[in-house]
């Protein structure tokens, strides 16, 4: 019987508000072979970060589930590692000690010899073994970046989960981590899920881009396959007719068929939908006011 | 042309600004205390001087600092007699010894009336015990409020219900149980020391254990999601996340508690005549002498200096612990 390595189905999940349940998510399917690239993208507020989340384990999922090699995830767990968007590395460990607090949780890795090798294989992956002993504070934004990925692949994860990884980091730095993460995942073969919101990024990693609709109730509005070759270059791609098209047809879909500053479609009478409208309508007041 | 003039007025507005900063910072460090200082005193001394009680005129700076000298004399005064004591002590058994080799020296303790300095070191003693105590119980519970919203729904009404307590409604109950409950021939503390020690705690608890329990429970969700994929147990949890994020609250708590302990166990000193410095004041109010208003006021003075003295401790303690060495503490 042939299964997906990673499958989400029919995944939903609703925010208790004060106006009664707010459904985030419907029906949400996906299948995600073993070292796939995903990028999951989408206007803000849609529910990627959810989508990311459910599969960390972070959120529990009130309808459907996800099942990673046959397993319903309940819980989160090393094998299912996240890239947080802020990097989130412990701020009083120095950069050795945030990536030995993931190694020491390995079940595969023992002693300090082997720890500490482990450790710097995954910081040199990154290329920061140069910073081993400095804190956070004391590193630019895209080195903490760095640092937050050799702490997740340290942890031998099944799947890499990263929520919006360069989100916060400048265009030249981005360009340089969005590199690292394809020397990295050509080398590993992880399976890696990356919510962005950056329509060449998403173009430039891919395997697959799935586009999302807008909430309340959002689900998978279309999946685009990238066939372009690896290794990919960025400035070669710049000219690539194929390049081209599917980065067209990413923001067609984001900009025209899912545009942002319409009212919510009252076809989707789902708990919520009402205050959202309001709110919408509020923005759309406002954006008027503005112009 | 145009650039070099521009570069001449800048130079011409900065220097004069630099000077007076350095004149402005040494200012707001020496001079404006020091005015502080000198106009309070003054004002001292002026009400002082025009206000008469039964037992004199208030004691102005003058009266009081003569009989600042005049305690530490005591102290000096009474530590020769100490001495002399021990070593009159130590000739007569000897003495004895060389008459009869059989004899067992007997060794009696100097019984001297505690002076101004034994009371304040029996004052910190009782506080410190009762602090260091009191943090021992508070910090964990307040670790466990944070961690836990069941914990926190158990135990907040009985935060609520006796933070508001004064010591001194505490203090008969506390002194009956002590004398009920530790009873010992040879007691290594006197009961009067665990009655106030007792009490300062009962009221350091809350402060430590309020503000813990906000910190842990307000520890960034990024960092809490990091433990959670990482599946760190209980402890590393704690230790590696919970306490790093939460010591600045945990200290401000300390720094509470040790303010509040300190002021109790004055009061529990003196309303239940256990040893130290509120006994000192007690003592000295009774005693009615001329002296008397000037000794306490040395008391109080000394009370305020210890209590910001402590504070700073723990300020230099909270340095020396917390992970993040840019942030201004004060």
């Amino acid at each position: 019987m042939h299964t997906s390595h990673l499958e989400l189905s029919q995944v939903g999940i609703d925010f208790p508000t004060a106006n009664g349940p707010f459904t985030a998510l419907q029906d949400v399917n996906l299948k995600i072979n073993k070292g796939e690239f995903i990028s999951l993208i989408g206007h803000s507020g849609c529910g990627k970060s959810t989508v990311l989340n459910i599969v960390a384990g972070l959120h529990q999922a009130t309808h459907g589930g996800v099942l990673l090699e046959n397993q319903e995830v309940t819980e989160p767990g090393p094998e299912r590692a996240v890239v947080f968007q802020n990097h989130s590395l412990l701020p009083w460990l120095n950069v050795y000690k945030n990536v030995e607090l993931a190694v020491k949780q390995s079940k595969t890795v023992r002693g300090k010899a082997e720890i500490k090798e482990w450790v710097e294989h995954n910081l040199d992956l990154v290329h920061m073994t140069h910073a081993i002993d400095k804190l956070p504070s004391e590193i630019s934004g895209g080195m903490k970046q760095r640092v937050g990925i050799a702490r997740a692949l340290s942890m031998e994860p099944k799947v890499l989960l990263m929520d919006e990884p360069f989100g916060a980091l400048d265009a030249l730095t981005r360009a340089h981590l969005q590199d690292s993460v394809m020397e990295i995942h050509a080398e590993l073969g992880n399976t890696v899920i990356m919510i962005t919101h950056d329509v060449d990024e998403a173009v430039l990693l891919s395997d697959r881009i799935v586009m999302m609709t807008n909430g309340p109730a959002a689900t998978v509005g279309e999946i685009l396959h990238i066939d372009l070759p690896r290794p990919r270059d960025r400035i070669a791609m710049a000219d690539n007719a194929l390049y081209n098209k599917y980065r067209h047809q990413v923001l067609q879909f984001l900009y025209e068929k899912q545009r942002k500053v319409e009212p919510v479609n009252p076809r989707k009478s789902v708990g919520g939908t009402k205050a959202n409208a309001e709110v919408s309508a509020e923005i759309n007041a406002e954006v008027k006011k503005q112009a | 042309m145009a650039s070099s003039t521009i570069v001449k007025i800048m130079s011409d507005k900065i220097t004069p600004s630099l000077g007076l900063k350095t004149l402005l910072k040494i200012s707001n460090v020496l001079l404006l205390p020091l005015i502080g200082m000198v106009v309070f005193l003054a004002l001292w001394a002026a009400v002082a001087n025009n206000l008469e009680t039964s037992l004199g005129k208030f004691p102005g700076p003058v009266a009081v600092l003569e009989q600042a000298v005049g305690l530490v004399e005591e102290h000096q005064a009474q530590a020769e007699k100490e001495a002399a004591f021990y070593e009159r002590q130590e000739l007569r058994n000897a003495d004895r010894m060389a008459k009869d080799p059989s004899y067992e020296p007997n060794i009696r303790a100097f019984t001297g009336v505690p002076t101004f300095f034994d009371q304040i070191w029996t004052s910190l003693y009782t506080v410190g015990v009762g602090f260091f105590f009191a943090s021992l119980i508070a910090v964990p519970l307040g670790i466990m409020c944070g961690l836990s919203k069941s914990a926190y729904a158990a135990i907040n009404p009985l935060i609520q219900l006796f933070k508001p307590i004064s010591p001194l409604a505490w203090l008969p109950l506390v002194t009956m149980v002590v004398s009920a409950v530790y009873v010992s021939d040879d007691p290594f503390f006197a009961k009067s020391f665990v009655t106030s020690a007792v009490t300062v705690a009962l009221c350091c608890l809350w402060p430590t254990l309020i503000n813990t329990a906000v910190g842990v429970s307000s520890v960034d969700s990024d960092l809490l999601n990091v433990s959670k994929v990482l599946r760190l147990n209980t402890w590393v949890h704690i230790q590696k996340i919970i306490l790093p994020s939460s010591i600045p609250m945990i200290f401000t708590g300390l720094r509470l508690s040790l303010g509040i302990g300190w002021m109790v166990l004055i009061a529990a000193e003196m309303l239940a005549q256990n040893p130290g410095l509120g006994k000192f004041v007690w003592d000295e109010f009774q005693n009615g002498s001329s002296q008397s208003l000037a000794r306490i006021m040395v008391a109080v003075l000394t009370i305020g200096i210890i209590g910001f003295a402590l504070d700073r401790l723990m300020l230099s303690l909270q340095k020396s612990v917390s992970w993040d060495k840019s942030v201004n503490l004060r």
